[in-house]
């Protein structure tokens, strides 16, 4: 009987819980705001799909905490607790709503108005109320009874719903992108993308064509898995050649086939690669906590700015191809520079000191004292492209200069310049984790005195650490300057450096592919759904701290990290006991 | 390579081949011919006709582009949603009051070519980011709040033949407020504070080259970082320098402290404060407390506007709920305007109810804009994109109480304004 | 072993430049001051008004600086998000007091009108600090420290931005509490009487912070578990209790901060946690992470460097407009006492190994 009562309990908790993210996501406007773009054109909301989607998956949780329980599967009980979570979410909801229509809550919350009661009611008010209990129900049912389908079923509907959701973000993108590329692809981008979201039509061949996709992989992934490893070794080899060449291929074509945005959103991200790869050395091979990276970024910047402006600013006109080595020795020293006050100052002191530091660089290139050299607020602008070819002199300020050959001009092509680079640095970067520096480095972050006694030289080696983790994010922002076309010192904020800490945080530590997925996840994504920008900082807060809970090791870790962390995770209290 | 890998390869040329295909294939037949050089936006019969709106929609200075934002939406509703027999579609992009949001933005709506026309940005900064992608891709914008002076100025540069607005230039309200501080209130050594904004940095030098020039003496020019809040130390500097007037050009958090804090330093007790159309608006008062009363603050002169404006303040009552946010929703309304009319000259209509936009025809349709019947006045657009009717007034704040903040009440209006 | 000649010119260099940095910076400090005083722009008057807004400035962030400097102190993590703990004290207290003014009651009980919202927003930025605590945290525990810090960062992102959404990104124009406006004449100057009301409840609440800690068992047992986690469990203590019990405290003392800080200056907005956090740590860092006297006058000194050294140093060596420069300046004195003195100004009072 215990053990019932139990259940119960444990099946109301979770509806509670669901009914505070449901109402915490009423508050805060994402109901409001995702109300205005459709998952499935006139069929189902964003807003409607978050809320739907917060009631299944406390019904899916209730079943899977009533197995935890009962130690198996008992479809009755799982399919009960997972109704009364639904329950539980739905009559929360409907009392959120019968309070706010008495009570004046917009006088504190904002959010908290007649348009959200009547999203949350289908537009009819008090009326409609009891609805909310009874999608309640049924949507943890569902969650409840997805939780018992044999995996084999699972699996595939899972996969086509995440496709499908993942399509319905992106919608946006892939029609306009589709729409460039003529008439036929131009139909089927508007069967399958509407304006605000997916059209019925387009969900189902989403969702059903994965679903297929994935159960014939299930029956045959294996089988094409053990043929392709019992392949010889030339067969292997020439899998493996035409799998790059492809790769190649989608990389020299993508500027062109999916327009200036993406290009856009891939330099950026390429840069933030740079930045990483830079922040990798600094942090993940030596340990050395630098939260003022954004400084290198900017001092990078702005030598290439100074050196090559049209502008006023402009102190010598040079080419691109001069004033970016030249950028990246300037860095290169900076980072000597600003290293050398801190060598004997230890972790989290570091952080502090070297965030100030990078604080120091902004505010010196912004204030008016510099503003002579450095453009103050109005900042530096007219930077000239590169150019493939010759330039011609320099006419007088405000007038760029005629490029005799070709102009890197617009994302798409400035894409490759950024793509050459961080494919470049990715490669150093990796030659230096071989060679005795990095693992001079690797010993000093495990522990400097011992590092020491062994016979590293401290001072030499941090110093170098600092010095090419500066170097690489010098690279990148000479090359994001070009990009822009300006720089302003409100640009190199402490958001930049978090961002990139957290990039290789959460892509992996000390891990090269890890600083890749790291940028993409963090620095892509969200260009790419400035649909949802006004949430795009509470989502990423909530992201950080979900990968730190689920996978601390990151995306794509170092073997030495995964080692690392699972060993301190057994004696952990993992996320699983929270919920 | 093993007969399969061949297989395998054969498809992927095959695939790319098709892609390649799909991308050189021209466009659909029609009877008509676009002759235009930057290319025509065609709008199918059942299509919308998709605008953009780009601005700060996010972060502390959201409200000015929130503000912009609702003028555009009213002068949507007031042609009831369609033109030209199609809907008319608004969607937005953030561009965040930086340079990159805008650049990212400005590239984002570049590629979308079901885009006619634009409205914005907000923010000078965004404009200076971006504005290259969007001219370069035959897009034109109008802008409703942008004040930079250079951004209108003769010598601008190629980026911005798609470029113009209907704001003011700032290089006229700076001058305003200079020949107010002088020639009414009689100040002959003013301060100047900014809070490193390429705005606020801006104004205040054109204050104090034309307080200046009639002969005044700038005795003391600071500045904050934007994220300060003591003012008191500034303040103190300033005071040492003895100052009739204090001009500060800047946004609503420097601007709410420093107001609320000025009265407390020694010397300044009876300073005559002054600010500009980035704290023109009830946030001001919410954050200045009762200082406030009596300050002094340039805007676009709400009672110049020749337009029904009273009208559209009922609309936006009725529509929004409250009064208005900022400055420039009459700048926006009248931008949309000016853009929907331009689109009705520019547009060619078929029978069957498709619409082809020609852009360039369409971008020499808005400049050609003259004597357009605006709210704000009567508007006609110069070849630099000037097409605001810059009449800059000076009102002063007479009940600091936020709830009363109404400036365009004809009975009681706080502020009220004094100037002309 | 024996260092070759290459290394050791390279020491030398290294040593050569840090001085030559510690002889730079006061220099300039030494300089500055010299020439401003001679011009004698400023009364003596003018130089005390910079040091009082100093100290009330700096006790709020002395206050905010006791909470990040227990945090560390037990758990050897930077709360990122103990900024945006002090925000959410500021909002509930907004709320609480907007509600009190339109009542009358502020008005008539003036002394009630301060000191409810404070208890107020203590209690909810000490409940919101145990739930991020539970749910950030406390799994990270055991983890490298970088995880702790990328979960805090997550949990200050959340918090901000979550407030932005339930409040909206405007500012909010916390209610004056009339019996309080005006100003005080002390030893012959005048001083703000809000000033002095926020400076002493600053004080009042370190004082009490203290003898929490010194004197009663809590404190005592927050003192051992930040000595060393596993004795301190094996004498019996409830670690866990204890961490949190740590948190709230640490984030009441920031709550009542916002408290005092939406008095002085009057605005609250969802943003207005993350320079003050980070002013907060630096002072923390300043007076000798880990040890609570040390955060005060941590902040004290910080506060007062920062109101008076752009006119003191900087406008001497000719720099203009320097008020911009004035983070600048904190965070170089951050530099010189982590080069003079690296374990602050009253020293570390846990010693943490290398690295």
């Amino acid at each position: 009987m215990q053990k019932e009562n139990f259940l119960w309990w444990s099946a109301v908790k979770a509806g509670l819980l669901g009914g505070v993210i449901a109402i915490f996501i009423c508050l805060i406007g994402m109901a409001e705001v995702f109300s205005k773009r459709d998952v499935i054109e006139k069929v189902i909301t964003l807003g409607q799909f978050v809320l739907l989607a917060t009631i299944v998956g406390m019904g899916f949780i209730a079943s899977r905490r009533t197995s935890g329980i009962l130690g198996q599967n008992r479809p009755l009980h799982n399919l009960s607790s997972g109704l009364i979570a639904g329950l539980v979410t739905g009559l929360m909801l409907a009392l959120f709503v019968l309070i706010g229509l008495q009570v004046n809550l917009r006088a504190v919350f904002l959010n908290a108005t007649t348009p959200l009661y009547n999203i949350l009611t289908f537009g009819k008010g008090a009326g409609n109320i009891w609805l909310l209990p009874v999608i309640g129900a049924v949507g943890g049912l569902s969650g409840a009874a997805f939780l018992l389908l044999p995996d084999v079923y699972r699996r595939p509907l899972t996969r086509g719903l995440i496709f499908v959701i993942f399509m319905a973000f992106f919608s946006g993108l892939f029609r306009v992108v589709m729409i460039n590329q003529g008439p036929g692809m131009s139909a089927a981008a508007k069967s399958l993308f509407g304006q605000t979201g997916l059209t019925m039509g387009g969900a189902l061949l989403f969702f059903f064509g994965i679903v297929a996709l994935s159960m014939l992989w299930n029956y045959m992934g294996k089988g094409i898995q053990t043929r392709i490893s019992g392949l010889p070794k030339r067969g292997q080899i020439s899998l493996r050649v035409m799998a790059a060449i492809l790769i190649l291929y989608i990389t020299l074509m993508l500027p062109s086939v999916s327009g200036a945005f993406i290009s856009q959103v891939i330099v950026t991200v390429a840069l933030f690669i740079l930045m990483g790869l830079g922040l990798n050395i600094t942090l993940g091979f030596a340990g050395l906590l630098d939260l003022g990276f954004v400084a290198f970024y900017a001092i990078g910047a702005y030598t290439v700015g100074l050196l090559t402006s049209y502008g006023p600013f402009g102190l010598q006109h040079v080419s691109f191809w001069v004033a970016v080595p030249i950028a990246v020795l300037v860095a290169m020293m900076s980072g000597a520079v600003l290293g050398l006050p801190v060598l004997g100052v230890r972790g989290d002191y570091l952080a502090i000191a070297t965030l100030g530091f990078g604080e120091i660089v902004r505010l010196l290139a912004g204030s008016d004292f510099l503003a002579p050299y450095f453009g103050g607020p109005q900042g530096i602008i007219g930077i000239q492209k590169p150019c493939l070819g010759i330039l011609g002199p320099f006419v007088r300020v405000d007038v760029p200069r005629v490029c005799n050959g070709i102009e890197l001009g617009t994302p798409q092509t400035i894409y490759f310049v950024a793509i050459a680079s961080a494919l470049l640095i990715a490669f150093v970067a990796w030659r230096l984790r071989e060679s005795r520096l990095g693992r001079a480095w690797m010993a000093i972050r495990e522990d400097e005195d011992v590092a020491e006694a062994l016979g590293v030289n401290l001072i030499q080696t941090k110093l170098l650490a600092y010095m090419l983790g500066a170097a690489f994010a010098g690279l990148g922002g000479a090359i994001f300057a070009t990009l822009i076309g300006s720089i302003f010192a409100t640009s190199m904020q402490l958001l930049v450096s978090i961002n990139v800490v957290a990039l290789i945080v959460v892509g992996g530590m000390g891990s090269i592919p890890g600083v890749i997925v790291g940028a993409i996840a963090l620095i892509g994504l969200p260009e790419l759904l400035r649909e949802v920008s006004e949430f795009r900082f509470l989502i990423y807060g909530v992201t950080l701290i979900a990968m730190m809970l689920a996978k601390p090791e990151g995306l794509w870790p170092s073997q030495a990290t995964k080692r690392e962390l699972h060993h301190a995770d057994a004696e952990n209290v993992t996320a699983e006991t929270l919920v | 390579m093993s007969k399969r890998s061949y297989a395998l390869l054969s498809v992927l040329v095959l695939a790319s081949l098709v892609l390649a295909a799909c991308g050189a294939a021209g466009p659909a037949a029609s009877t008509y011919e676009c002759t235009d050089a930057l290319g025509c936006v065609t709008i199918g019969p059942s299509e919308p006709i998709h605008i953009a709106y780009w601005g700060v929609l996010s972060g502390p200075d959201s409200s000015l582009g929130e503000d912009s934002k609702r003028g555009v939406e009213i002068a949507i509703d007031d042609k009831g949603g369609k033109l030209l027999n199609h809907d008319i579609l608004l969607t937005t992009e953030d561009a965040g009051c930086t340079p990159e949001g805008g650049a990212t933005a400005a590239t984002k709506l570049a590629t979308d070519t079901s885009l006619v026309g634009l409205i914005g940005s907000s923010c000078s900064d965004e404009t200076v980011g971006g504005i290259a992608a969007l001219t370069n891709a035959g897009l034109t914008t109008i802008s409703p709040s942008n004040t930079r002076p250079n951004l209108s100025d003769p010598n601008r540069g190629p980026d911005y033949a798609g470029y113009l607005r209907t704001a003011h230039s700032d290089a006229f309200q700076g001058k305003a407020v200079a020949e107010f501080a002088y020639n009414s209130l009689g100040a002959r050594k003013a301060a100047t504070l900014h809070d490193g904004s390429s705005y606020a940095e801006a104004l205040q030098q054109v204050f104090a080259d034309s307080f200046t020039a009639l002969g005044g003496e700038i005795v003391a020019q600071e500045a904050v970082a934007k994220d300060a809040t003591d003012m008191k130390p500034v303040l103190t500097t300033i005071a040492a320098a003895q100052p009739d007037f204090l001009y500060y050009p800047v946004f609503v958090a420097v601007g709410g402290y420093v107001t609320a804090q000025v009265r407390d330093v020694a010397g300044l007790e009876n300073v005559a404060l002054a600010g500009s159309d980035g704290i023109f608006t009830a946030d001001l008062l919410k954050g200045a407390g009762p200082n406030v009363e009596g300050m002094y603050l340039s805007s676009p002169d709400f009672s110049a506007f020749t337009g029904d404006y009273a009208g559209f303040i009922t609309k936006h009552e009725t529509k929004y709920g409250g009064s208005t946010l900022s400055t420039f929703h009459a700048h926006a309304y009248d931008a949309a305007n000016i853009l929907f009319a331009a689109l009705e000259k520019a547009a060619v209509v078929q029978e069957d109810g498709t619409i082809y936009v020609p852009r360039t025809a369409l971008r020499d349709a808005i400049y050609a804009t003259k004597d357009f019947k605006g709210i704000t006045g009567t508007l006609s657009c110069s070849a630099s994109g000037d097409c605001g009717a810059p009449v800059i007034a000076v009102y002063q704040v007479v009940d600091a109480d936020p709830a009363s903040w109404n400036p365009a009440d004809t009975a009681n209006p706080n502020p009220k304004k004094i100037y002309p | 072993m024996r260092t070759s000649l290459s290394e050791r010119l390279l020491d030398l260099a290294v040593s050569g430049f840090l001085w030559g940095f510690r002889i730079l910076i006061v220099a300039v400090i030494l300089i500055g001051t010299i020439a401003t005083i001679r011009t004698g722009k400023y009364t003596g008057e003018q130089w005390t008004d910079f040091v009082i807004f100093g100290i009330s400035q700096g006790s709020i962030y002395a206050l905010i600086a006791l909470g990040y400097t227990m945090v560390y102190g037990i758990l050897r993590m930077i709360n990122f998000a103990h900024g945006d703990i002090f925000m959410t004290g500021a909002f509930a207290a907004y709320f609480l007091a907007t509600w009190m003014t339109g009542t009358g009651f502020i008005d008539n009980n003036p002394v009630l009108g301060l000191v409810i919202p404070v208890l107020f927003a203590m209690a909810v930025s000490a409940g919101i600090a145990m739930l991020v605590e539970r749910i950030a945290y406390r799994p990270v525990r055991n983890a490298p420290r970088l995880v702790p810090l990328i979960s805090a960062i997550g949990a200050s992102f959340f918090l901000e931005y979550a407030f932005r959404g339930f409040f909206g990104p405007g500012k909010y124009a916390y209610p004056p509490i009339k019996a309080l406006e005006g100003s005080w004449t002390i030893l012959g100057t005048s001083v703000l009487k809000i000033q002095v009301i926020v400076t002493i409840a600053a004080f009042i609440m370190m004082a009490i912070l203290y003898s929490i800690v010194m004197y009663t068992k809590v404190g005592k047992a927050m003192r051992a578990v930040s000595e060393n986690k596993d004795t301190a469990a094996l004498m019996g203590i409830d670690v866990n209790r204890i961490i949190v019990s740590t948190f709230a405290l640490g984030a009441a003392m920031a709550g009542a901060a916002g408290v005092l800080f939406s008095l002085v200056y009057r605005q609250v907005d969802f943003f207005m946690g993350f320079t003050p956090g980070i002013k907060a740590f630096t002072a923390a860092v300043l007076g000798g992470i880990g040890n609570i006297p040390g955060a005060m006058v941590g902040g004290l000194v910080l506060g007062i460097f920062e109101s008076v050294g752009p006119s003191l140093f900087l406008e001497g060596i000719g720099i203009t407009r320097p008020y911009q420069l004035k983070d600048a300046i904190a965070f170089t004195m951050l530099v010189m006492i982590l080069l003079f003195r690296p374990s602050g100004i009253l020293g570390e009072r846990i010693t943490t190994k290398k690295a």
